[in-house]
């Protein structure tokens, strides 16, 4: 049995409101798959990944993590094999020191300190934010927060990790750093992002969202090579597939 | 700069200076949690119209600061916000208690006055003694330290909570009062009407941060119990800080040395 596969069957969702932001979502993601969740504003992205770890209760439908199905028993399990990183660090963030961030889940996994010490260097060194282990969270920049919240995710071991925009609000060359530190990364991986030229980089497959619906499922560059599609659901091309608007060149 | 981001650079302050590396900051959470408590039970102890008694406990606060190399001028301001607060507590008591209670030659001062005056110094002392507590250990410190003394979790996990939301809400209020400010050209901004909205606004944006935060926590495994990495070391230095520390406001509370030295210099020079 694989701790990495996660297969959503019929997810439906409805907001206390009534809108209804996810309907009959289905699909299986397998081991060590890298894979983009994208979507316009209110496609249904966020509230998707928020029931991958069980953040939100389901209206109807079933969630498995590795063959667990999701139920409150088997909660704290699921949350240990599923890393979720948001979307906005601040959210993310709230020990006193960085240091105390990322030991917060292996403290709470019951590890004993020297093992949890242990956990906090290795996630730190492999996001390369060792030397920011003593400074307050509130102290870092935009990128260095991100990078700060991905190893809060990484001490606990995860076997999935899910990220909410990774690239949103980054400089190009964090941007740039990020998505190399993302390639590096042998868990099984879901993102989802507005950035398409990280997803074209990052991942083979893409899940569309349209109005809490699957549109499309299928490899990035056939999706990104379907015009009608990405119009439909309010997508363009990345950039680097839409030619040189200066001197006429094609993309890729 | 704006009054909310200066509050927030202030509180943080706080908590920067407890990252020091003094002997004050590296003594057991516990040990400076149960003297800081001693000290103020046996400040508040005193009758209302003590005062000579009082000042010796002086001592505690300045050696404190001094050992744990505190900013003074940034201790001062806080404690001096303090006495507006204060003052409008004691204000009616030289008011109502009106009795000469001491004599200056003609200058008669009433019961009220001094006991005002007492108030005011109580104040600042076990203000200042709560402030330096914090600036040395940090606030999540004393959380543990409260739970590791036998504190139910809820009321120390609600305390953590309490601090962290200050910050979530005076970040979300200083980024709602800049958007009305630089909208408002410099007049009151539609008074209090927009005032009333924009609280209204900010405790619904607040809640839901909250609860984005929650969210974080419980995908981290949070079931309701902060683990503390730091362990506690309760060594022979620390026993020595809290043993002599209270035997010295122990002492202070029974013989008055400020009345002792009163005694002995008037016995000197009669």
């Amino acid at each position: 049995m694989s701790h990495h596969i996660v297969e959503v069957k019929n997810l439906r969702h409805v907001y206390p409101d009534g809108t209804v932001a996810l309907s009959n979502v289905s699909f299986r993601i397998t081991h060590g798959e890298s894979v983009a969740i994208i979507g316009a504003n209110g496609a249904g992205k966020s509230t998707l990944l928020q029931h991958l770890n069980g953040c939100i209760a389901a209206t109807a439908g079933e969630i498995a993590i590795g063959h667990t199905p999701l139920t409150r028993g088997t909660l704290p399990h699921i949350r240990r094999t599923v890393g979720m990183v948001f979307q906005y660090p601040d959210d993310q963030l709230f020990m006193p020191t960085v240091f105390e961030d990322v030991a917060f889940g292996p403290l709470n996994q019951g590890l004993p300190d020297d093992m949890v010490a242990e956990r906090v260097r290795e996630a730190l060194e492999q996001v390369g934010a060792a030397h920011l282990s003593a400074k307050p969270p509130y102290h870092l920049s935009g990128g260095e927060k991100k990078r700060v919240a991905i190893a809060t995710v990484l001490a606990m071991s995860p076997d999935v990790l899910v990220m909410d925009e990774p690239t949103s609000g980054l400089d190009p060359t964090a941007r740039r750093q990020l998505i190399t530190l993302l390639r590096r990364f042998q868990h099984t991986k879901i993102f989802t992002s507005h950035d398409l030229d990280m997803v074209l980089d990052l991942c083979p497959r893409t899940i569309v969202l349209h109005e809490g619906t699957i549109m499309a499922d299928g490899a990035t560059g056939d999706i990104f090579a379907d015009d009608r599609l990405l119009e439909a659901c309010r997508l363009e091309k990345p950039f680097v597939m839409q030619g040189c608007p200066v001197c006429g060149m094609k993309g890729k | 700069m704006n009054v909310i981001s200066a509050a927030v650079i202030d509180l943080k302050q706080l908590e920067l200076l407890a990252q020091g590396q003094t002997t004050v900051h590296g003594h057991d959470a516990r040990v400076k949690v149960l003297v800081t408590l001693f000290f103020i039970v046996s400040v508040v102890s005193y009758n209302r119209y003590e005062i000579s008694g009082l000042l010796p406990f002086i001592f505690f606060p300045v050696t404190m600061v001094y050992r744990a190399n505190l900013p003074i001028p940034y201790l001062a301001r806080k404690m001096l916000l303090i006495c507006p607060l204060v003052l409008l507590i004691g204000i009616f008591n030289p008011l109502f208690d009106r009795s000469t209670l001491w004599q200056l030659g003609s200058l008669e001062i009433s019961g009220g006055c001094i006991s005002l005056l007492s108030l005011l110094i109580r104040s600042l002392l076990t203000i200042g003694a709560a402030l330096i507590l914090v600036a040395t250990t940090g606030f999540t410190t004393i959380c543990q330290a409260l739970e590791r003394l036998g504190i139910p979790d809820v009321f120390t996990v609600q305390l953590l909570f309490l601090h962290r939301y200050i910050f979530v809400l005076v970040e979300e209020a200083e980024r709602a009062s800049r958007a009305r400010e630089l909208r408002s050209c410099g007049s009151k901004g539609r008074g209090i009407a927009s005032v009333g909205s924009l609280i209204g606004h900010l405790l619904l944006r607040t809640w839901q941060r909250a609860e984005r935060i929650h969210t974080a926590m419980l995908s981290r495994g949070f079931t309701g119990q902060f683990h503390g990495h730091r362990q506690a070391h309760f060594g022979r230095s620390d026993l020595i800080f809290l043993v002599g520390w209270s035997a010295t406001f122990l002492l202070m509370r029974t013989i008055d040395p400020a009345a002792l030295l009163g005694r002995f210099i008037t016995g000197y020079f009669p």
